[in-house]
């Protein structure tokens, strides 16, 4: 078996969680805190934490345009909560996004305060049935692109998405001890992964 | 089924501020600036710590409508302070939609002999503790979060210090017992013998444990990470220096590369003036916030 090497943006937030997962499914954990640590990377996780925070984060040590080319080269990119409001296109109420590399517009702080955060059993479309999630201070995805798949919602609302080689959640499944969704998220990588390699015995 | 409050929801709330500072604010002005700084989270408060000392007295739970000025200012979550076992202060806070609410020594306490039942709130609750036993019994009590209590308002590190080291010390003591010894170390340390099971079993503390307390500079902050705490809280040491943002930007760098001690020394150039800080062996023992709560 091939050992994909997954990075998790290191800089604030739940690292830990996606560390034990990533280890769970017997894949390689590398922390990625600045440029040098996204080199030979086979997919790369942001993490939940506070988006503004790691936004400025981001820019403070030069990271979002080398993530940003390598997401464009076809990196394979899974964000939670805050994570999926770094990959968001568009960012209801602000004038920019992050990275903006997934075609969805995403509302922050959308099912209220801390109070109102909630966990729920959710059937994921391609992944599987009960499905523990846990919505903290959650974002939710208002509305995605024609080429965006959409593989969950919870109250009508969608909260798991895929576009292309980028996936994002607006909940933690990192919190749980469920590793479905990062399971889809390797086979992703594969799959890119074997693309990739087609293409390059094509030329 | 929808479920709201329960326990990984309030703990899950915490794991998402790991690594990050929380800034005590007092005004919508400085919780903007401790936003735009990266501060994962802003308490509101009405006096930071080290007023809160100078001004003696009473110190409760902050005019809600600086807390309300404050929620209404910034998008990151909002802490505030509850005095020890004053039920109705948190409910108060609750019901306000503060996101976490601190059950602090930093005010002063309500109850001397109980503190609240944590785990009957909606809203996550974090606590200090000095040693193991007082964090499993906050734990016991349904804390979501943990921070040292260090000496708040003194910018002095050495209280924040000795309590980080000694809880560590002291987890790595039980994760290495054998479960038939933890009844007796539950007797001894006066914790929870479900909360020390739990421990064993994951290998450290089930919740986040910050720095506070006492944290005056970007090395203060970089030594409590360095020491093993998720994150910091940093109170008076902000906007008491003479140049909040750029010292705010300066705690937030050092807390994320606690290791890269050139960076540190970079940042830490001509940030004018910390604040004073008191030598704890001048506090006389009424003046030592860290003995309130137990």
């Amino acid at each position: 078996m091939v050992m994909w090497r997954i990075g998790v943006l290191a800089l604030q937030g739940a690292v830990r969680e996606h560390i034990d997962q990533i280890e769970k499914l017997g894949c390689e954990p590398v922390l990625v805190k600045s440029v040098e640590d996204l080199k030979d990377l086979n997919g790369l996780i942001l993490p939940g934490g506070e988006s503004t925070t790691i936004r400025k984060l981001l820019d403070r040590y030069e990271l979002l345009n080398p993530i940003r080319t390598l997401a464009q080269n076809g990196l394979p990119i899974f964000g939670t909560c805050a994570g999926l409001i770094l990959l968001a296109d568009e960012i209801v109420g602000y004038e920019s996004p992050h990275l903006g590399l997934m075609d969805v517009v995403v509302e922050r702080n959308s099912y209220g305060r801390q109070v109102d955060s909630f966990e729920v059993e959710l059937s994921i479309k391609d992944i599987g049935e009960d499905i523990p999630a846990v919505f903290i201070r959650a974002p939710h995805i208002v509305s995605v692109g024609k080429e965006v798949e959409v593989l969950a919602k919870q109250d009508e609302r969608i909260v798991l998405a895929r576009d292309r080689h980028f996936l994002g959640c607006s909940f933690h499944p990192e919190l749980t001890e469920d590793v479905r969704i990062l399971k889809y998220f390797v086979e992703m990588i594969k799959q890119c992964h074997n693309t990739s390699l087609a293409k390059l015995n094509s030329i | 089924m929808k479920l709201v409050g329960t326990e990984r929801v309030k703990r899950g709330m915490a794991e998402m501020q790991k690594g990050g500072v929380i800034m005590d604010v007092i005004n919508a002005e400085q919780a903007k600036i401790a936003e735009a700084a990266g501060a994962v989270a802003v308490m509101a408060l009405e006096r930071v710590p080290s007023d809160i000392r100078k001004a003696g007295g009473v110190a409760r739970m902050a005019d809600p409508r600086i807390v309300e000025e404050v929620m209404n200012a910034v998008t990151i979550p909002v802490m505030a302070k509850a005095r020890i076992g004053h039920i109705v202060e948190a409910r108060v806070l609750e019901a306000m939609g503060v996101d976490y609410i601190d059950e602090s020594e930093v005010l002063t306490p309500a109850d001397e002999e109980f503190h609240l039942l944590k785990s009957d709130y909606t809203v996550p609750f974090v606590c200090g503790c000095r040693d193991l036993g007082e964090a499993a019994r906050r734990i016991g009590e349904g804390a979501s979060m943990l921070r040292t209590k260090g000496e708040p308002g003194t910018g002095n590190i050495v209280e924040a210090v000795r309590h980080m080291r000694k809880v560590n010390a002291q987890v790595r003591r039980v994760v290495g017992m054998s479960t038939d010894e933890l009844m007796t170390e539950a007797k001894l340390l006066g914790a929870p013998f479900e909360v020390l099971v739990e421990i064993k079993k994951l290998g450290r503390l089930p919740v986040v444990n910050f720095a506070a307390g006492g944290i005056a500079t970007p090395a203060d902050a970089a030594l409590m990470m360095e020491l093993g705490a998720d994150g910091v809280f940093v109170g008076s040491g902000i906007f008491k220096s003479e140049n909040p943002e750029k010292f705010a930007r300066a705690i937030v760098e050092a807390t994320t590369h606690y290791k890269d001690y050139k960076l540190i020394a970079e940042i830490s150039k001509e940030l004018g003036t910390p604040m004073k800080g008191i030598d704890i062996a001048t506090l006389s023992d009424s003046e030592r916030m860290q003995e309130r709560g137990w």
